[in-house]
């Protein structure tokens, strides 16, 4: 509207647009409010975890022949590409620093940048919220473009802060500038996803998981384009792939850059062509009708938690098998390029694991998978507290439903379908590998029972979230925060150098590392009965606090 | 057992908010009682006290002879809350929320789910988002008159419901009452309060201000009489009772109180009365006098 009056020649244009974009300013105005705390938390943890790997690299190699050995084993085995893209030059701080945190760094960015846009559009529709603002003067692209802003600004704000950080840390500027600029971009491609899935969607939780699907299967095509040495082409098909093809700090190909600022802008422009193709509230694809009695097992909490919630469990067991299933028939080829070495096995110590490289790549596996888990046990004990702050816990627990079996019925998903997830993906890798180097009987035992001991330690997450949920429901989200800050410590804290008493923060640490290391149960059973003591807590805390 | 619900000197504040300050009701059994006050007043946060949602600060409250937060799942098998926002599970049918509302609470009538559906005009095959805000409450509404309680607790059941569904809830809760049920109505409408309800409680900042029959209350409402008469109206100013008094010359306008009407109308007729017009006591006055006097206690504060 401002602008009419300053261009006061082209008023008919631009006040033609700007009824459609009226109220955007504000709308980005709220929208920053909102995320005032979570936003600046995503661009700093994000933007400074590359550059403190980077500053780790000197300590951790500091000769040229271990920098030398480094390249060797690591840069072309397809076990290690398979996570985290392929290592162009190992041989410098930066080039390092690319490789180990390019693809997951990437992989953040997104999933941030989807979150944004979806809390700010879909979710507003599911509040009715924005019903609210639409019958006020507000265009009817502002919300999708504030949207779009936001979650923008925080993705050029992080890969700034990230090439700032790397230069601060005393790396080349063109390759700094190179990796800042190729995380943003993937952030802005997934931008584009979720604002084509906030049109598709009916509720921001399926806008959320359409996108999320999108995120693991471009990651998946990555992997196995960089792992495959005859399929390599798959990489070039995803929007993640592209970010490490960008090869920062190893000779830089900018055009990759313009690639992935076509894609968001393409993505992008598709969620505006189909926003005006639905109504407010509506997604594209219609509701269909349901039975109009209820289906005779329908009778308890647990019944209607198993409806909200096995789409969610089904999604995530899906990704566990595909993703166990890779691995695991990957697995058996860390040892053929890697040698047996004393150097390269404390390098692979470090990723995680120790003694056989093929056992310390299974160890540092079912840790990730843990990790992975624990972010769908976040997910799940936090449904809990969505349905109560959409007023749906209430007309329950108006009936002779106690709280202590209403929270019970939810509880089980993230105590039991974590373990369900677990044994889903050590299943799969250990059948896979079993398969791969013919001793079956031997493998999955030893696989699977690796994973499932990752299990005191998803629990203990979930123990910490149905802890917030029940004394501190209003800060329930920061198990979100806390699940992350666990997964970081774990999965970047060795490479970075963290102190021993950071690691050991992470419930993650405190697992010990199967197959290869030694079994011992004492610290499974004290993560085991912390996280029993915290869901306790928070059930105890449920049933005596305020509804709502 | 005599009342339904009892509560007294309730009081429950959310941090620096005081919602009820010192709320007092009685609903005896069988009785439909207007629970009314304006929005913000703590009407919802009553109910929710009574369902054992939130936990009182202090005061004593009383539920079908228990203790609604102690003893909350066992109460709760006998009556059905129509909550003021209703909303639906977003894949479970209007059909579906019927039937497993009407389960946990311990039965359905399927006869009267069916009937009342019927009524109601409503469609039980649509899914949580496409119901609209008045088939949501419609939802709400037919599973807790389906179910066989003894309590019914609504709060604004029907704020979305247009005339004719507002016409088919009040007929459907004269059977309610045929049928001994007791029933607490939170209500805005006034036509609905004064169809249905023996009783009613209005309060005001989370304070009961008025309660008793209709019949009562009607006695409180004010008269408003404009006349001319043949003298200076002197000495009215000085009777009780009287508001808003108005003098110019000979004619004279004010509201009085239906209990003091008969000696207002003695001071004016000793003074020669040459015409006059009164304007009949309406409940809605009453309540709108509450209303105002609360939105004035709430700008000046
Ligand atoms: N969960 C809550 N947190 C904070 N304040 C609340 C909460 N619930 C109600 N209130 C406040 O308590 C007062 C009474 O609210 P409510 O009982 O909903 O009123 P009514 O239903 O009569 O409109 C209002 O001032 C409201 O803002
Ligand atoms: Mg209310």
């Amino acid at each position: 509207m401002t602008r009419t009056l300053e261009r006061p020649a082209a008023a008919h244009e631009v006040s033609g647009r700007g009824n459609h974009l009226a109220g955007t300013w504000q709308l980005v105005r709220l929208a920053l409010r909102r995320d005032r705390v979570v936003l600046p938390i995503w661009v700093v943890v994000l933007g400074v975890m590359a550059s403190a790997g980077a500053g780790a690299y000197e300590t951790l190699y500091p000769t040229q022949a271990e920098r030398e050995a480094l390249t060797a084993t690591m840069g072309a085995n397809p076990s290690l590409t398979l996570l985290y893209g392929p290592a162009f030059d190992l041989g410098t701080a930066g080039g390092f620093a690319a490789w180990r945190y390019g693809a997951i760094l990437s992989l953040f960015i997104a999933l941030a940048c989807i979150f944004t846009v979806t809390r700010h559009t879909r979710q507003e529709e599911d509040t009715g919220r924005q019903e609210l603002l639409s019958s006020a003067v507000v265009g009817r692209y502002a919300a999708l473009t504030a949207a779009v802003l936001v979650a923008a600004f925080g993705a050029v704000l992080t890969g700034g802060l990230m090439a700032a950080s790397l230069i601060g840390v005393g790396l080349p500027a063109t390759g700094s500038l190179a990796f800042g600029a190729s995380m943003a971009l993937a952030g802005l491609v997934f931008t584009g996803v979720a604002a084509i899935t906030a049109q598709v969607a009916e509720y921001s939780r399926t806008a959320n998981g359409i996108a999320s699907a999108v995120l693991g299967v471009t990651f998946l095509i990555r992997a196995v384009g960089d792992a495959a040495v005859d399929a390599s082409w798959l990489s070039w098909l995803s929007p993640i792939g592209w970010a490490t093809q960008v090869r920062a700090f190893a000779d830089e190909r900018w055009w990759v850059l313009g690639l992935l600022a076509f894609a968001a802008v393409l993505l992008a422009a598709v969620g505006y062509r189909l926003l005006p193709m639905r109504d407010v509230g509506m997604s594209l694809i219609p509701a269909q009708p349901g039975p109009p009695h209820a289906a005779a097992g329908l009778r308890t909490p647990f019944a209607l938690a198993w409806r909200m919630q096995r789409g969610v469990l089904l999604g995530w067991g899906i990704g566990f098998a595909v993703f166990g299933a890779l691995f695991g028939s990957l697995a058996a080829g860390v040892g053929d390029l890697l040698g047996d070495s004393a150097q390269t096995q404390q390098i692979m110590a470090r990723l995680g694991g120790s003694q056989s490289m093929v056992d310390a790549f299974l160890a540092s596996m079912g840790g990730i998978m843990a990790m992975i888990a624990s972010l769908y046990v976040v997910q799940a004990t936090l449904r809990l507290r969505a349905e109560e702050t959409a007023v749906r816990v209430e007309p329950l627990l108006a009936t002779r439903v106690s709280r202590f079996r209403l929270a019970a019925s939810h509880l089980v998903f993230p105590l039991l379908g974590s373990a369900l997830l677990l044994a889903v993906a050590g299943f799969a890798v250990g059948l896979l590998h079993g398969l791969r180097v013919e001793d079956l009987g031997g493998q999955l035992p030893a696989v699977f029972g690796a994973a499932m001991a990752q299990l005191p330690a998803v629990w203990l997450v979930a123990g910490v979230a149905v802890a917030l949920f029940g004394l501190l429901p209003k800060l329930s989200t920061a198990a979100w925060a806390v699940a992350a800050l666990f997964l970081l410590i774990s999965m970047f804290g060795p490479v970075a150098n963290l102190s021993q008493t950071v690691l050991n923060l992470s419930p993650f640490q405190h697992i010990p590392k199967l197959p290869s290391a030694e079994f011992t149960a004492t610290p499974l059973l004290w993560l085991t009965g912390l996280a029993v003591v915290l869901v306790g807590a928070g059930l105890a805390g449920f049933r005596r606090r305020d509804i709502g | 057992m005599e009342n339904a619900i009892s509560v007294s000197g309730l009081r429950k504040s959310f941090g620096s908010t005081v919602a009820l300050d010192g709320l007092d009701l009685s609903v005896a059994t069988g009785e439909v009682h207007g629970f009314l006050g304006p929005n913000g007043s703590g009407k919802s946060t009553t109910i929710r006290v009574l369902l054992g949602l939130l936990r009182a600060d202090g005061g004593t409250v009383r539920l079908l002879d228990g203790d609604p937060w102690r003893d909350a799942a066992s109460l709760h098998r006998r009556l059905a809350y129509v909550p003021g926002d209703v909303n639906l599970w977003p894949n479970l049918s209007g059909g579906e929320v019927i039937d497993l509302l009407g389960r946990l609470r311990g039965g359905l009538d399927q006869r009267r789910r069916n009937e009342l559906i019927e009524r109601f005009d409503l469609d039980p095959k649509k899914k949580g988002r496409t119901y609209s805000k008045g088939n949501r409450q419609k939802v709400a509404i037919v599973a807790a008159l389906a179910s066989n309680v003894e309590l019914l607790l609504l709060d604004e059941p029907t704020s979305g419901l247009d005339p004719l569904m507002e016409a088919t809830f009040q007929y459907a809760i004269q059977e309610e009452r045929e049928q001994g049920r007791t029933v607490l109505l939170s209500s805005h409408i006034l036509a609905e309060v004064e169809a249905l309800c023996d009783r009613v409680s209005i309060i005001r900042n989370g304070r009961t201000v008025e309660t008793g029959t209709l019949a009562d209350l009607r006695h409180l409402t004010r008269t408003s009489i404009s006349a001319e008469l043949a003298g200076h109206p002197n000495g009215l100013s000085k009777l009780e009772n009287v508001h808003d008094l108005r003098i110019e010359g000979n004619r004279v306008q004010f509201d009085v109180e239906t209990h003091s009407l008969d000696e207002a109308l003695r001071s004016l007729t000793s003074i020669g009365v040459r015409s006059l017009t009164s304007q009949p006591p309406t409940l809605e006055e009453l309540f709108l006098r509450h209303y105002t006097e609360h939105a004035k206690a709430g700008s000046t504060s």
